[in-house]
C-alpha cells in the first residue's frame, strides 16, 4: 500500500460514497416526515438505471406496464374511497383524472419515444419521470393508511414492499443485467489518479442535489412545511400542513432520488434486478450513523461507508460485506450512549 | 361425497397399477416457474416435444411436475413419484438447492435421480444420485492446459463470494498445483457489487501471468473491464457460466481475446472434427431446433438429450435383470449406469463409477476465445 494506491481507493470509496450518500439523504427525509424506514429504497435504483438500458435498446422498459398498473390501483382506491365518503360523482372522477393523469401521459410518451432513439440525456430526463412517480403511488397503496400506525409496523410494511418490488421487478425486467455506456468518457490524470467524466458527474451531481435539498428545505414554502411535519406531526396538522401531502412529496423526492442514484452507477456496474437492495442498505447504514435525523451526519457517514468498503475490499474482499455492515454497530453503541431515551411512540 | 372420493381414488389405484404392469415410468420434477424457469422450461421442451415414446421397445410414460424453484415442492413431488407413481427413474430438479433437497426422498425409496444440476452431496451419501452437468474440476482442466502450454506461471483468481465461486477456487488450486502453476493472489467481489476496482488495484499489484474470473452470465464483464480499466495486460480466462453472448453484450470490444471454457453442447457446429462429442452435440441441436426453431439451443436442453442417452443405453441392460416397477429393476438402472462405461453425451465423455456419480472425463471441455465479439474454437 502506497500513496498512488491509497488515493485510488479514496477515490472509488468517495465516487461510491456520493451514490450512498444520495440516499442516505432520501432515507432520512422519508424517516423524519413519515417515521417509514423506507428500506425499498434501492429498488428505485435499480428500476432507474434499467429503465435506461431497455430505452437504450429501443424497447419499451416494464417500467410503463408497472407504472399503468399503479396508477390505476391508485385510481381505483380513490373511486371506493370517493364513494365510501358520498361525495358527488364529478369530484372523484377529478380526483382519479388527477392521480392518473401524469402516470399516464408519461407512459404515452414513453411509447412514443422508445423505438426513436432519442439522445441519451432525452432518455435520461423520460427515465426520471418514469420512476419519480413511483414514489407516490407506492406511498399511497402501502403506508397511507397506515400512517399512524407505529415505527414497527411501518417497517414490517417496508420489508413486504421491498419483496414485492424486487419480485416485480424480475417480472418486468427479466433476470438479465445490464451496464449502461457512460454520460461523459473524457479521463482525466492528477499524478497517480485516473478520474474517469462519470465519476466527475456523479460528484457534481450529488453536489448539486444536496444544495437543491437544503435551499428547498430552508426557502420554499413546501420545504419548510415538510420540516415542521417532520419536528411535529400533530402541530404541523394543526397549522394546516396536511400530512398525507407531506408524505406523498416526501416519497416522490425519495422516488426521484433512487432513479438519479440509479442512472449516475448504471454505466459503472452491471446492475441486475435485484441489485438495488445491498445498494440501499449501505445507504440505511450511513443514514444510521445520523440516527435517522441529521442530513449532513449522512453525507458524512455515507462518504465514510464507501470508503470502509473500498479499503476493505483491497484488503479482505471475501469479508467487506461483513466489515461494512459490523461498523454499524459501534455507531449504535456510541449514539446509545451519547443520547440516551426511550422509545417515542 | 365420501363415496365420490373412495370410488376416484380406487380408479386413480388401478390406473396407477395397470400402467406399472409393463410400462416404464419416469418422474420428472424440473422448475418451470419461478426464477429458476429459464432453466426448467427448455428441458420441458426437450422432454414433451423431442423424446421418445419407447426405448427398448417398452413403453415410457413420462411424469412432467413443476416445483416452482421451490426446494419444499421438490421433496413434494419426489415423494408422489416413489409412493404414487411408483416411477423407475427420477430426473431433476434444474436448481441445485431443489435437486439436493430431493436427493434424500429418491435415496429412500432406491430410485435413481439423473440430476440436472452439479449437487455437491458429499460421496458415500450419493448412492442414487447421478450429475447431467459437468464438476469444475473438469472445466478447469483446459484452463489449466491452456496455461501450462502458453508458460504462465502464476494466476490470480477473482470470484462471486458464494459457493460457485468457492468451488471454482478448489477446482482450479487443485488443478494447477498439480501442473506446477501458482495461485498468487484470491479476491472476492458480489453480483451486484457497485464496482470491483480494489480488487482490480490488488490483483495487477501481485502482477499473475494470468487471471481467472468467476461469475455468470451478464455478472461475468464487470470484474474483466475493471481489471483492463487498471491496465492489466495478460490473459484473462472465464469459465463456462460466462458462456454466453452476454459477455459480449456487456464487455463489448474490451473482452477480445479472453478465453472461455464451455461445454460442447450449445457450440456442436463449431467443435473440432477431433471432439468426441461432436456427433451427438450437433444430433442435440437439430433435433432441438427442429421442434423449436432456429437458435434455441441451450445448455440444460443438452442435459435433457444427454439424459435419453444414458437411459437407452442403461435401460436395455436393466430390462435384462428384472421387469420395470420392481425395486430390482430400479437396482439393475442404478448398477447399470454405473457399469455402462464410457458413454459419449452432447454435453462431453460421461464414464460414472460406483465411486464417482460426476462422471466426465477431461476430454469434455472445450477452451473458446473472444475474437471480434463471437466465440471461437481456441485450439
Amino acid at each position: 500500500m502506497d500513496f498512488s494506491i491509497a488515493s485510488i481507493l479514496a477515490l472509488d470509496g468517495i465516487t461510491n460514497g456520493a451514490v450512498y450518500a444520495l440516499l442516505a439523504l432520501a432515507t432520512v427525509l422519508v424517516f423524519a416526515v413519515t417515521r417509514v424506514i423506507f428500506i425499498p429504497q434501492g429498488e428505485f435504483v435499480a428500476f432507474g438505471a434499467l429503465t435506461l438500458a431497455i430505452l437504450q435498446t429501443g424497447k419499451v422498459p416494464g417500467t410503463v406496464w408497472f407504472l399503468l398498473i399503479l396508477a390505476t390501483l391508485a385510481a381505483l382506491s380513490d373511486l371506493v374511497q370517493g364513494l365510501r365518503q358520498h361525495q358527488p360523482a364529478a369530484r372523484i372522477a377529478v380526483v382519479m383524472l388527477r392521480t392518473l393523469a401524469f402516470p399516464v401521459l408519461v407512459s404515452l410518451l414513453a411509447l412514443w419515444a422508445a423505438p426513436r432513439n432519442l439522445p441519451m440525456l432525452a432518455q435520461a430526463a423520460l427515465t426520471l419521470a418514469l420512476v419519480t412517480p413511483f414514489g407516490s403511488l407506492i406511498y399511497r397503496l402501502a403506508y397511507e393508511s397506515l400512517a399512524d400506525a407505529s415505527v414497527l409496523v411501518l417497517l414490517i410494511v417496508s420489508v413486504g414492499v421491498h419483496f414485492a418490488l424486487v419480485g416485480l421487478g424480475l417480472f418486468f425486467f427479466g433476470a438479465e443485467g445490464f451496464r449502461n455506456p457512460s454520460f461523459w468518457d473524457q479521463r482525466f490524470s492528477l499524478g497517480p489518479v485516473v478520474v474517469s467524466g462519470q465519476a466527475l458527474i456523479i460528484f457534481v451531481a450529488s453536489l448539486a442535489l444536496i444544495v437543491a435539498l437544503y435551499l428547498f428545505f430552508e426557502r420554499t414554502l413546501r420545504g419548510k412545511a415538510l420540516r415542521a411535519t417532520a419536528v411535529n406531526r400533530l402541530g404541523a396538522r394543526l397549522m394546516g400542513i396536511s400530512s398525507a401531502g407531506a408524505g406523498r412529496l416526501s416519497f416522490t423526492m425519495a422516488a426521484f432520488i433512487g432513479a438519479l442514484s440509479g442512472l449516475l452507477i448504471g454505466p459503472t456496474t452491471t446492475v441486475f434486478y435485484d441489485s438495488g437492495f445491498l445498494i440501499g442498505l449501505k445507504g440505511f447504514v450511513a443514514a444510521v450513523f445520523a440516527g435517522l435525523s441529521s442530513y449532513p451526519l449522512a453525507l458524512v457517514g455515507a462518504l465514510g461507508v464507501g470508503l470502509l468498503e473500498s479499503f476493505s475490499s483491497f484488503w479482505a474482499s471475501a469479508f467487506k460485506e461483513v466489515i461494512v455492515f459490523a461498523s454499524i454497530l459501534p455507531v449504535l453503541l456510541w449514539r446509545s450512549l451519547r443520547d440516551p431515551h426511550g422509545e417515542e411512540h | 361425497m365420501k363415496l365420490i372420493k373412495t370410488l376416484l381414488a380406487g380408479a386413480a389405484a388401478l390406473l396407477v397399477s395397470a400402467q406399472a404392469l409393463a410400462d416404464i415410468n419416469v418422474g420428472i420434477s424440473l422448475s418451470l416457474t419461478g426464477p429458476g424457469s429459464g432453466l426448467g422450461i427448455p428441458m420441458q421442451n426437450y422432454y414433451t416435444k423431442v423424446f421418445p415414446q419407447t426405448i427398448a421397445g417398452e413403453k415410457v410414460n413420462l411424469i412432467i411436475l413443476d416445483d416452482a424453484t421451490d426446494p419444499g415442492k421438490g421433496v413434494a413431488n419426489t415423494r408422489r413419484f416413489v409412493t404414487e407413481d411408483k416411477v423407475d427413474v427420477i430426473i431433476g430438479s434444474t436448481i441445485t438447492p431443489v435437486a439436493a433437497a430431493m436427493a434424500p426422498v429418491a435415496a429412500e425409496a432406491k430410485t435413481v435421480q439423473l440430476a440436472a444440476s452439479p449437487v455437491g452431496v458429499p460421496p458415500g451419501q450419493d448412492g442414487w444420485l447421478f450429475r447431467l452437468p459437468q464438476g469444475n474440476d473438469v472445466m478447469a482442466h483446459p484452463i489449466v492446459q491452456h496455461m501450462k502450454k502458453n508458460g504462465v506461471k502464476t494466476v490470480g483468481f477473482i470470484g462471486y463470494t458464494d459457493a460457485y465461486g468457492e468451488l471454482w477456487l478448489k477446482a482450479i488450486t487443485a488443478e494447477a498445483e498439480k501442473n506446477g502453476i501458482k495461485v498468487v493472489a484470491a479476491e472476492r467481489f458480489a453480483r451486484t457489487d457497485t464496482g470491483v476496482t480494489p480488487q482490480a488495484l490488488k490483483l495487477t499489484s501481485a502482477n499473475p501471468d494470468a487471471i481467472l474470473v468467476v461469475a455468470t452470465g451478464s455478472g461475468a464483464a464487470m470484474p474483466e473491464l475493471a481489471l483492463l480499466e487498471r491496465g492489466y495486460k495478460g490473459k484473462i480466462y472465464q469459465t463456462h457460466a460466462a458462456a454466453t453472448p452476454d459477455l459480449m453484450r456487456i464487455g463489448g470490444k474490451a473482452v477480445d481475446g479472453t478465453f472461455v471454457v464451455s461445454g460442447p453442447a450449445v457450440i456442436a457446429e463449431q467443435l473440432p472434427d477431433s471432439h468426441p462429442s461432436k456427433k451427438l452435440a450437433i444430433d442435440f441441436v437439430t433435433k432441438y431446433e427442429k421442434a423449436m426453431g432456429p437458435n434455441t439451443r441451450n445448455q440444460f436442453a443438452g442435459h435433457a438429450y444427454d439424459s435419453q442417452v444414458a437411459l437407452e443405453k442403461a435401460i436395455p441392460m436393466a430390462l435384462k435383470k428384472a421387469k420395470p416397477g420392481t425395486p430390482e429393476f430400479r437396482a439393475a438402472l442404478k448398477d447399470s449406469l454405473e457399469s455402462m462405461g464410457r458413454t459419449i453425451f452432447s454435453h462431453g465423455v460421461m464414464n460414472w463409477t460406483k465411486d464417482d456419480h460426476w462422471g466426465y472425463t477431461n476430454e469434455t471441455g472445450v477452451l473458446l476465445k473472444v475474437v471480434n465479439g463471437k466465440f471461437a474454437v481456441e485450439q
